[in-house]
C-alpha cells in the first residue's frame, strides 16, 4: 500500500546519531549479546540510537480501498519485529520524545517490553543487512506459526482445557468433585432473584447449591444498595453478572474474555430461556410465586443451554462477531435456489431457511420482516449443536419464541433434514417380523466421533476433517400452529425441485468443500504469512473465515485463536475507543484488526510476521472478499 | 406410498404418543421406524412426525406418528396432535410410578376429548431395567444385574388397562422387545370402517384455543386478515 519509503529518514537518523555528542553508552540489552555476531557488528550504532530524539519509528498512513485511512508507526527498512522473547531489556529511551506520543495514537497490545524504544534499537540502521546469520535467522522467523508452544505440550493458561467439557462424575467424594468443578475455566450459573438455582453448566445442583447461595447474597446486597453489581475479579477469574427480569445470570471466566463479551453470552442464555417460555410467561411465573423453581418449566432445555454455553467456551466466531456464516455458492446458483424456494412457498410462511452444516444457504422472508442474527443463533444451536432434533429423525414441529423478533409469543417452526440418499417419502418397509430378534447389538449412537485430536506434528498432515456438521436442514417458520401439513408438502415439492435441478447436490458438494485456505486466497506468497482471518460484512451481518485446518483444529489452538479474536474485537469495540486499525504482537502470535463502516477484518499470524506483510495480506484478502462477495454472502435473499 | 406392489388395500392411521418426559416415547418410535436405539437421547422439543408402514395379512397400514414432547409446558399443544388420531400410545416408565399416574391422566383426557373410536395402548417401557426382561434372552441389558428397578407391577398396570379397555404391553425400546408387537396390535385393532377416512390434516376447529399465545405480526400478516398476504 501507500507506505512511504523510509530510506532517507533512516539515513538522516544515522547521521544524527553518529554526529550527536554521545553520552556514556548504556549497557547492551542482554538479548543482543546472546545473538553473538550481530551484536558485535552493530554494537556501536545501537547504543547511540535511542538517545536521539528522532526515532526510526515512522508513521505511515495507509489508505484502504474503501477510503478510510489508518496510521501505523512503521519500523524502517524492512525491519522485522523481534523474534519471540527477544524484547526484554528495554534500552533507555527518551520518554518525552515524539516517538512515544505518536505510537500511543495506535492502541497496541504489545507488552511494555516491546515499547517503541525497544523497536527503535532493534531495527536500527543497517545491521540487518550486514549479518548473514541474522538474515538467515530472520528468514526463518516468519515461518514460526502462531501458538506453536501448544505443540510442545505447553498449553499455558489453557492447560486442562481439553477436559473442560467433561462431566463431573457422581461417584466420587465431594471434595474431589468440588475441585474438579473449580478447575473448569468457564462457568455459567442461572438463578432466580429469590436465590433458587436454575441452571449450572457444570456440576449438579447439590454440589453448587452453596455457591449459588453466596452469589445470590452478593448480588442482592448490591441490588439493595441500588448499585447493581456488574462484575468483579477474583484471582484469575472474572465474574460478570447480568440481571434480566426475575433472573440472575453469572458468567465466570478464566479465559480472558471482556465483560461486554461475557455479558453478550449471558444475554444469549437469557434469549434461550425466553425462546422456551416467552417473556410474559416468565414474568407471570414469578409475579405469582417469586420462589418458583424454574427448572420444571424449562425441563428438557438444559441441553440447549449447555450447547450454547459450550459454543461460547469453545470460541464461536459467529458469537464473537454477532454474524452468520453462509455456504459458499455461485451467485446464480443461490439465486436459482431462492427462486425455487419462493415458488414453492405456501400461505402463512413467515421465514424459510435452508441451512447446511450451520451455514446459511438460502433465506426467504417477507419484505417487512428481517431475521435477527441472535434468533438464528438460537435456531442453529437447537438444530446443529444439540442433538435434540436431528437424532429423532422425521419432521419436527416446534413452538419457539424468537425473542429478537417478538418476545411475547410463539411461532411454529418446521424442521426437516434432507438426508443423504433416502428421503422421507420412501418409508422403509415394515419391520414387523424383523426387529425383535436382531437386537442383540443396540447400535452405538453415532455422534460424528471427532477424530482424536492430539497435537499431531504438522509435518504429516491428515486430510482436512469436516469442520462442522454436515446436515442440510429446511426450516420453515409460521405464526400459525396448524401449518405443519402445508409445510410438509412444501418440503416434498422443494426437495423434488432441488433434486431435479441438481441444486441439492450442488449444496452437498459445496458443503463437502472445506472453507477457503489462506494460500488459495493469497496466491503467490508461499507459504502464506497469515494463518487465519475473519471477515465480517457489516451491512449483511454475515462473516467469512478461512479454514481452521491445519493449525487450529485442536480445541486448545482453536480456543487460543478465538481468544485472540475476542481480544481484538473487544479493543475495537471498547466504548470510547474509535479505533480503525489495531496491530498487536504477543509472545505467540501477531494479530491485526481493521474496522471500517463496511467490514470488520481480523487476522492472526505467527509472532514474527512483520506488520507490513500482514497489512499487505490483509488488503489482498479484503480484495478477495470483495470479488467473492456474491458467493460468500447472501445479499438480500429471497423477499416476498 | 403407492409402491406397495401388492394389491392389498393401504390406509393411513394417525397415531399419537403421549406420556411423561423421559419415559422413552421417542426411543419406541426410533426402534419401530429405524430399528435403532440411542443411549442418552436428548429430549424431544415440540413434536416429531414420522411415518412407518406395517404389513398385515390383509392390508397395509401406514402409521403417521406424532411423537410428542413429554414436558409439562407442551401439554397445551397435545390436543393438536391427538385431534383426529385413530390411535394413541400412552407410555409410562415401569421404574417410575409417577409416570403411570401421568399416563392415567392422558388416558382420561383422550377418552374425554379425542375422537370416540380411538384405539389406546398403554405401554410400560424400559423392561430391560427389570429382572424379568423376558425378551432380553439373557442379554442382561443395561447391566443392572440382580437389581430390579421395576416399581410398577405388571398386574397393577394390566388390571387398569383392562378396566379402561386399553391394549397393554410391556416393552423395551433398548432391546426392541415387544415394540413391533405394540404397533401391529394397534393396526389390528383399528376398525376397518374407520380406515376409509384417512387423515384430516388441517381439520381446523380448535384453532382458536391459544390465539392469545400467537405472535401478532403487525403489518401484512395480521392474523385477523386470515388470508391476507399472498403477495
Amino acid at each position: 500500500m501507500a507506505q512511504e519509503t523510509e530510506e532517507p529518514q533512516v539515513k538522516s537518523n544515522n547521521e544524527t546519531s553518529s554526529s550527536s555528542p554521545s553520552p556514556p553508552p548504556p549497557p547492551l540489552p542482554p538479548r543482543r549479546k546472546a545473538s553473538g555476531e550481530a551484536s558485535l557488528q552493530v554494537g556501536g550504532q545501537l547504543q547511540a540510537k535511542p538517545t536521539t530524539a528522532v526515532s526510526s519509528i515512522d508513521i505511515s498512513t495507509l489508505s484502504f480501498p474503501d477510503g478510510t485511512r489508518g496510521t501505523f508507526p512503521t519500523p524502517s527498512v524492512g525491519s522485522a519485529p523481534s523474534p519471540i522473547n527477544s524484547g526484554y531489556g528495554t534500552p533507555t529511551r527518551d520518554s518525552s520524545g515524539d516517538n512515544l506520543t505518536d505510537s500511543m495514537s495506535v492502541m497496541s497490545f504489545a507488552p511494555t517490553i516491546r515499547a517503541p524504544g525497544d523497536l527503535a534499537s532493534l531495527v536500527a540502521g543497517d545491521f540487518n543487512r550486514k549479518s548473514r546469520a541474522w538474515n538467515l535467522l530472520r528468514s526463518q522467523s516468519e515461518t514460526v506459526q502462531p501458538f506453536e508452544a501448544i505443540e510442545f505440550g505447553d498449553s499455558g493458561e489453557l492447560a486442562g482445557f481439553e477436559r473442560e467439557f467433561d462431566d463431573i462424575p457422581e461417584n466420587m467424594t465431594d471434595d474431589v468433585r468440588l475441585s474438579m468443578w473449580q478447575s473448569k475455566m468457564k462457568h455459567y450459573l442461572i438463578l432466580s432473584s429469590a436465590g433458587k438455582p436454575i441452571y449450572s453448566r457444570h456440576g449438579d445442583l447439590s454440589l453448587i447449591n452453596s455457591s449459588m447461595g453466596v452469589i445470590q447474597t452478593i448480588i442482592s446486597f448490591y441490588e439493595g444498595a441500588k448499585d447493581p453489581l456488574m462484575g468483579f475479579t477474583a484471582g484469575k477469574a472474572r465474574f460478570v453478572v447480568l440481571t434480566a427480569g426475575p433472573l440472575y445470570f453469572v458468567a465466570i471466566s478464566k479465559l480472558g474474555e471482556s465483560d461486554a463479551q461475557l455479558r453478550g453470552q449471558l444475554e444469549a442464555l437469557y434469549m434461550q430461556i425466553l425462546s422456551t417460555l416467552t417473556l410474559p410467561t416468565l414474568k407471570n411465573i414469578f409475579v405469582h410465586r417469586p420462589s418458583t423453581d424454574l427448572r420444571k418449566p424449562l425441563e428438557g432445555t438444559e441441553t440447549l443451554l449447555s450447547s450454547l454455553a459450550d459454543s461460547f467456551t469453545k470460541g464461536s466466531p459467529s458469537a464473537i462477531l454477532g454474524a452468520l456464516e453462509c455456504l459458499k455458492l455461485r451467485k446464480s446458483q443461490r439465486h436459482a435456489i431462492n427462486n425455487i424456494f419462493l415458488k414453492t412457498r405456501t400461505e402463512r410462511l413467515l421465514y424459510g431457511l435452508i441451512v447446511a452444516g450451520g451455514k446459511l444457504v438460502s433465506v426467504i422472508r417477507p419484505r417487512k420482516h428481517s431475521l435477527h442474527p441472535s434468533d438464528l443463533q438460537l435456531i442453529f444451536n437447537m438444530l446443529f449443536e444439540s442433538g435434540s432434533i436431528k437424532s429423532g429423525g422425521g419432521e419436527s414441529w416446534i413452538p419457539i419464541c424468537l425473542p429478537a423478533f417478538n418476545n411475547s409469543g410463539y411461532l411454529y417452526m418446521y424442521v426437516s433434514f434432507f438426508d443423504d440418499d433416502n428421503d422421507k417419502s420412501q418409508t422403509s418397509t415394515n419391520p414387523s417380523a424383523t426387529p425383535t430378534t436382531s437386537t442383540s447389538t443396540p447400535t452405538i449412537p453415532e455422534e460424528g466421533i471427532p477424530p482424536p485430536q492430539q497435537p499431531s506434528p504438522r509435518a504429516n498432515k491428515p486430510p482436512p476433517p469436516p469442520e462442522s456438521p454436515q446436515e442440510i436442514a429446511l426450516i420453515l417458520i409460521s405464526p400459525d400452529r396448524e401449518s405443519f401439513f402445508p409445510f410438509s408438502s412444501l418440503r416434498t415439492s422443494l426437495y423434488n425441485a432441488l433434486t431435479k435441478s441438481t441444486h441439492l447436490s450442488l449444496i452437498r458438494s459445496s458443503l463437502a468443500t472445506p472453507r477457503p485456505s489462506i494460500s488459495s486466497i493469497l496466491l503467490g506468497s508461499n507459504p502464506p504469512l497469515i494463518s487465519h482471518f475473519l471477515y465480517k460484512s457489516r451491512p449483511n451481518v454475515q462473516f467469512v473465515m478461512s479454514s481452521l485446518y491445519p493449525l487450529f483444529t485442536s480445541p486448545i489452538a482453536r480456543r487460543k485463536l478465538m481468544s485472540q479474536y475476542q481480544t481484538l474485537h473487544a479493543a475495537m469495540h471498547a466504548k470510547h475507543s474509535h479505533l480503525k486499525v489495531i496491530y498487536s504482537v504477543g509472545e505467540d502470535c501477531a494479530s491485526l484488526g481493521w474496522v471500517t463502516p463496511l467490514f470488520e477484518f481480523y487476522c492472526v499470524a505467527g509472532p514474527n510476521v512483520s506488520r507490513q506483510a500482514m497489512t499487505e495480506a490483509a488488503n489482498k484478502i479484503v480484495k478477495w472478499v470483495g470479488r467473492e462477495e456474491g458467493r460468500v454472502f447472501i445479499i438480500g435473499g429471497g423477499v416476498f | 406410498m403407492a409402491d406397495s406392489g401388492a394389491p392389498k388395500p393401504s390406509s393411513s392411521v394417525k397415531l399419537v404418543l403421549l406420556g411423561e418426559a423421559a419415559v422413552g416415547k421417542s426411543s419406541l418410535v426410533l426402534r419401530f421406524v429405524n430399528n435403532d436405539f440411542q443411549e442418552n437421547k436428548e429430549p424431544t422439543i415440540g413434536a416429531a412426525f414420522l411415518t412407518q408402514k406395517c404389513n398385515l395379512p390383509t392390508r397395509t397400514i401406514k402409521f403417521e406418528i406424532w411423537d410428542t414432547a413429554g414436558q409439562e409446558r407442551f401439554a397445551s399443544l397435545a390436543p393438536m396432535y391427538y385431534r383426529n388420531a385413530q390411535a394413541a400410545l400412552v407410555v409410562y416408565d415401569l421404574t417410575k410410578p409417577a409416570s403411570l399416574i401421568k399416563a392415567k391422566h392422558w388416558v382420561a383426557e383422550l377418552q374425554r376429548q379425542a375422537s370416540p373410536g380411538i384405539v389406546i395402548a398403554l405401554v410400560g417401557n424400559k423392561l430391560d431395567l427389570t429382572n424379568d426382561s423376558a425378551g432380553g434372552d439373557g442379554e442382561g441389558a443395561g447391566g443392572g444385574d440382580g437389581e430390579d428397578a421395576r416399581k410398577v407391577t405388571t398386574e397393577e398396570a394390566k388390571s387398569y388397562a383392562e378396566e379402561e379397555g386399553l391394549l397393554f404391553f410391556e416393552t423395551s425400546a433398548k432391546t426392541g422387545y415387544n415394540v413391533t408387537e405394540v404397533f401391529t396390535a394397534i393396526a389390528n385393532a383399528i376398525p376397518e370402517t374407520s380406515l376409509k377416512t384417512a387423515r384430516g390434516p388441517g381439520a381446523s376447529s380448535a384453532a382458536a384455543r391459544t390465539e392469545e399465545q400467537r405472535v401478532n405480526l403487525n403489518g401484512p400478516r395480521d392474523p385477523n386478515a386470515k388470508e391476507g398476504c399472498a403477495c
